[in-house]
């Protein structure tokens, strides 16, 4: 493998990971906080590391799909453990384990918290957790090829590790212009949904923070009782929004070069409409006995926006609600959001064409001789990426079992157990009882921490790429073993 | 600029890969996942599957947007197809590979109906090629220039040749030979000399000169150059037929070897002239029978590459004829390079570099007095042909008054037609066109020339 360009590229991400903790350290400073000077330290780590590493450019330019992902793992690894360093050298969060779950959480848009009273941390602080979401969203390597000039092919073995979905393709021919497509059509809506929440008079403040929360759907809040306290308005702003930020960006490509019926026809984004309003009906009626229809609407439908597209914001504590809605909630935590999005989960289109292959399989079983082509968006899947989602699927659900297994030592209630499993893999945030919105992950031990962090990179990075780290570490030590026998 | 290639085989990928590095959008279109793929793989371009001739998908692959179409598929028919589509969906321009003799005799009348750019036949652009060298035996590689009237040759410095230790400067005084000696490869380095640079045998030059004053300078310099009189080819491929009609001509005999006998029928009847041989070239004794040691000249052109090494090799041995060897897959070229095969003959790579000069050009045709850009000597050295328009700070100055940056060499001055290889005397007018060599990559304007 190709250590140096590995390396070379690690060192780019510290130097823009110091980069994007300017923002917070500059909000350290408007609130006149102490805690400021970690962002400071941090800053200067990041760059120690990272000024010599991106210097010296490799000479060896081999680059494959094998670099591409063990790049994007290892990146993301490296950024989690530097980006944990404000939490924890400003003693806000005691623990280093606790900091780098919460920066874990953040990065890879889940917004599961350890902490117990949020609004006790530094305005600086939460804006850090907050603004990780928004990095984490379209994901930092793709951030890197908007402004890094990289030569080659190399941009797509990355690209394809870092986002999410069952077939990356490019949208331009090339890759930094696609990059930076990406990025244009993030940052124009997230900019629209900050001007729309100071128009509700939303402190500025509140103003960012719940916007980054919602366009990476991280789901970081800077209360204690998430969205809750927010008005009428802002929470149905945020739900749209959050709805909007968990569609494929192509249809807001294709939007942006005017074609609007291809932008409609796109059959993910159907189906992603009809869970979502199918949803939004179910649970309405559910509820609908306690706050009237209106309201029952009005809060199912942010909580379906919120648990669809994995951003985890809650307007009230839905533990509370009826086992039928919440088990609603907890499948549509497993479906998460379109393929191409900031969104986390299995997406919509995996569970689509998961579903269409179950009926070509029964009907392949009634008929043995049929032959049925899968067809999605119009298009033939080709068996390689029929054949990589089943694995996929299977992959999940192994990983699925052995977390739950080693988070049940813990020896929680079986709900808190499992959804706590389900809502980092899937990176949603708020699980149910213990975990619930209302809740937090501190009671856990570090062991079971651990595990949810391995959950949400897994997640994030859409399992293969940590895998392959494994995989790759493990061809390491016997290679050495090797050697010591001889 | 943006640019659609369809057809993504070897010169399909090969052009992407260079257009790529010159910093063109490029968009690829295949009907097969998996060649894409390959290229998408290793180059920074968007791939789409699907058919080139779809109107649907030359939307999809940008087609209203983008500047320049390429179609190379394996089909003449589909090439002109997709081109006339993309005519008629947008006003890029349009390129498209028509290798069929058949339509290669009216190929201006498509053209100019089809509203095509320009069409390239591999096969009869390699045939050219070779017959330049032909008829310049000592030259290893001929390029052209200011339309055809000036050459860019390319040879071996001999041991014990006169060469061997002369100044550049004195090559007019004791040659009386109007060339211009532009770059100089001595193992891995590269030379823009000047007139104190000494030449020494086993040096690669490259000069420019009209044909007829290269011929002159070779005679002069005595560098083997008898006229090539015997001319053995093995293998009756498109390229025999197209070289052999074209050589004619010219007093050569030509002995074509062909093992299929309806094709030697064929090529029979198209070339009275030459003498055909029915046989496999690969029995040994065929090729001593058919008087190899005599052979002037030699060319493997049969369909396998392997086979084409294997009988140059063996004619190498047996002769001393100046060998051309067609090698279509480059994926060995390290290891070829090392064996003595002659000149390679490539109508792939040949397809890719003519198509490559136009998109060069029609990149430099907007909004700049470049003409035409050549990559010489293996991309490392560009020659580039400007237009000195009235802006020019350099008109009217005796070159050796210019002070011009280093590794430049103003190597050529088109003069209303009359080419002009320049002396420090020499001055630029307005309206020349002027070819200049340089190492340095990036120069857009005739001033960049200027310290």
């Amino acid at each position: 493998m190709n250590k140096s360009i590995v390396f070379y590229i690690i060192g780019w991400i510290l130097n823009i990971e110091a980069a994007l903790m300017v923002p917070s350290a500059v909000c350290s400073a408007v609130y006149g906080e102490k805690s400021g000077f970690a962002f400071l330290i941090a800053m200067a780590l990041c760059l120690l590391f990272g000024i010599p590493l991106s210097l010296r450019k490799p000479k060896n330019k081999v680059f494959f799909a094998k670099e591409g992902f063990v790049t994007v793992a290892l990146t993301w690894i490296v950024a989690s453990i530097m980006g944990a360093l404000p939490f924890y050298l400003s003693g806000q969060i005691p623990s280093y384990v606790d900091a780098l779950f919460e920066i874990v959480s953040g990065f890879t848009t889940t917004g599961s918290s350890i902490l117990t009273d949020i609004e006790s941390l530094d305005k600086g602080m939460l804006f850090w957790r907050s603004f990780s979401h928004w990095i984490g969203g379209m994901g930092i390597l793709v951030f890197m090829l908007a402004i890094i000039p990289m030569a080659g092919g190399e941009s797509i073995h990355i690209m394809r590790a870092e986002s999410p979905g069952p077939s990356v393709e490019k949208m331009v021919p090339r890759m930094k212009s696609t990059a930076m497509t990406l990025y244009k059509i993030y940052l124009e809506m997230t900019l629209v949904q900050i001007v729309l929440l100071l128009i509700g008079r939303t402190p500025l403040y509140d103003a960012l923070t719940l916007t980054f929360g919602t366009a990476g759907t991280g789901g970081f809040s800077v209360k204690n009782d998430s969205l809750a306290s927010y008005t009428y308005y802002q929470q149905t702003v945020i739900t749209i929004f959050m709805f909007l930020f968990g569609v494929n960006f192509n249809v807001y490509f294709l939007m942006t070069m005017k074609k609007f019926k291809d932008a409609l026809k796109c059959e993910e984004l159907k189906w992603y409409a009809i869970i979502v309003v199918t949803a939004i009906i179910l649970i309405s009626l559910n509820t609908g006995g306690v706050t009237g229809f209106f309201g029952a609407v009005h809060d199912s439908a942010f909580q379906v926006s919120s648990i669809i597209t994995t951003t985890g914001y809650s307007t009230l504590d839905f533990n509370n609600w009826p086992t039928f809605s919440k088990s609603i909630l907890v499948i549509l935590m497993f479906i998460g959001a379109c393929a191409g999005s900031t969104g986390g989960g299995i997406k919509v289109s995996r569970i689509v064409i998961l579903f269409k292959s179950i009926c070509n399989e029964i009907s392949y079983q009634m008929h043995k001789r049929s032959v049925k082509v899968l067809k999605f968006e119009g298009k033939k899947i080709a068996n390689e990426i029929l054949r990589s989602i089943h694995v996929y699927f299977a992959v999940y659900m192994f990983i699925f079992a052995f977390s739950l297994l080693i988070i049940s030592l813990d020896n929680f209630d079986f709900t808190t157990s499992f959804t706590s499993v389900v809502t980092t893999l899937n990176n949603i945030g708020p699980g149910l009882e213990k975990v619930g919105p209302m809740g937090n992950f501190s009671e856990f031990s570090p062991l079971s921490k651990f595990v949810l962090i391995f959950d949400m990179l897994t997640g994030r990075l859409e399992i293969f790429p940590m895998l392959m780290l494994f995989k790759i570490g493990k061809d390491n030590i016997m290679s050495h073993k090797l050697k010591l026998i001889r | 600029m943006k640019i659609i290639i369809v057809g993504c085989g070897k010169v399909g990928s090969a052009l992407a890969e260079q257009l790529d590095k010159e910093g063109h959008d490029i968009v690829l279109v295949d009907k097969k996942r998996e060649p894409l793929n390959s290229v998408t793989d290793t180059i920074d371009v968007m791939g789409i599957e699907g058919s080139g001739t779809s109107y649907r998908t030359l939307l999809d692959a940008g087609i209203e947007t983008a500047d320049l179409l390429i179609a190379v598929t394996g089909s003449d028919e589909l090439n002109l197809l997709c081109c006339l589509i993309a005519r008629k969906a947008s006003n890029c321009r349009t390129i498209a590979r028509v290798r069929n003799p058949q339509y290669n005799e009216e190929i201006e009348f498509i053209k100019k109906e089809l509203g095509l750019c320009m069409t390239i036949n591999p096969e009869l652009e390699a045939a050219m090629e070779m017959e330049r060298l032909i008829k310049i035996p000592s030259a290893v590689k001929i390029e052209t220039f200011a339309r055809g009237k000036a050459e860019l040759l390319k040879f071996h410095v001999p041991e014990h040749s006169v060469l061997d230790g002369m100044k550049i400067a004195d090559l007019s005084n004791t040659l009386h030979c109007k060339i211009l000696i532009c770059v100089v490869e001595r193992g891995e380095q590269l030379y823009i000399p000047s007139g104190s640079f000494m030449l020494h045998s086993n040096d690669t030059i490259s000069f420019i000169a009209s044909p007829q004053n290269a011929i002159d300078f070779f005679g002069k310099a005595g560098i083997y150059a008898h006229d090539i009189k015997n001319f053995m080819i093995v293998g009756g491929s498109t390229i025999t037929e197209y070289l052999a009609q074209r050589l004619v001509k010219s007093d050569i005999n030509i002995k074509i070897i062909e093992q299929n006998r309806e094709r030697c029928e064929e090529l029979s009847e198209l070339l009275p002239n030459a003498l055909i041989i029915n046989a496999n070239a690969t029995d040994r004794n065929i090729l001593l029978e058919e008087g190899i040691e005599e052979a002037d000249a030699f060319a493997s052109l049969t369909n396998f590459d392997e086979e084409n090494i294997i009988l140059s090799l063996y004619a190498k041995k047996h002769s001393g004829a100046k060998i051309f060897t067609k090698i279509t897959r480059l994926t060995y070229d390290d290891i070829t390079a090392e064996m003595p095969l002659g000149i390679i003959v490539n109508p792939k790579l040949i397809t890719a570099d003519s198509i490559l000069q136009y998109a060069r050009a029609m990149q430099n045709s907007m909004g700049s007095n470049l003409e035409t850009l050549y990559r010489i000597v293996e991309d490392k050295v560009e020659a580039l042909e400007f237009l000195a328009n009235d802006n020019a700070k350099l008109l009217g100055v005796p070159l050796e008054a210019l002070s011009l940056r280093p590794n430049i060499l103003v190597s050529c001055i088109n003069r209303n037609g009359e080419i002009i290889i320049p002396t420090g005397k020499d001055y630029i007018q307005a309206g020349d066109t002027v070819v200049v060599v340089t190492t340095n990559k990036g120069l857009k304007d005739l001033n960049d020339i200027l310290l």
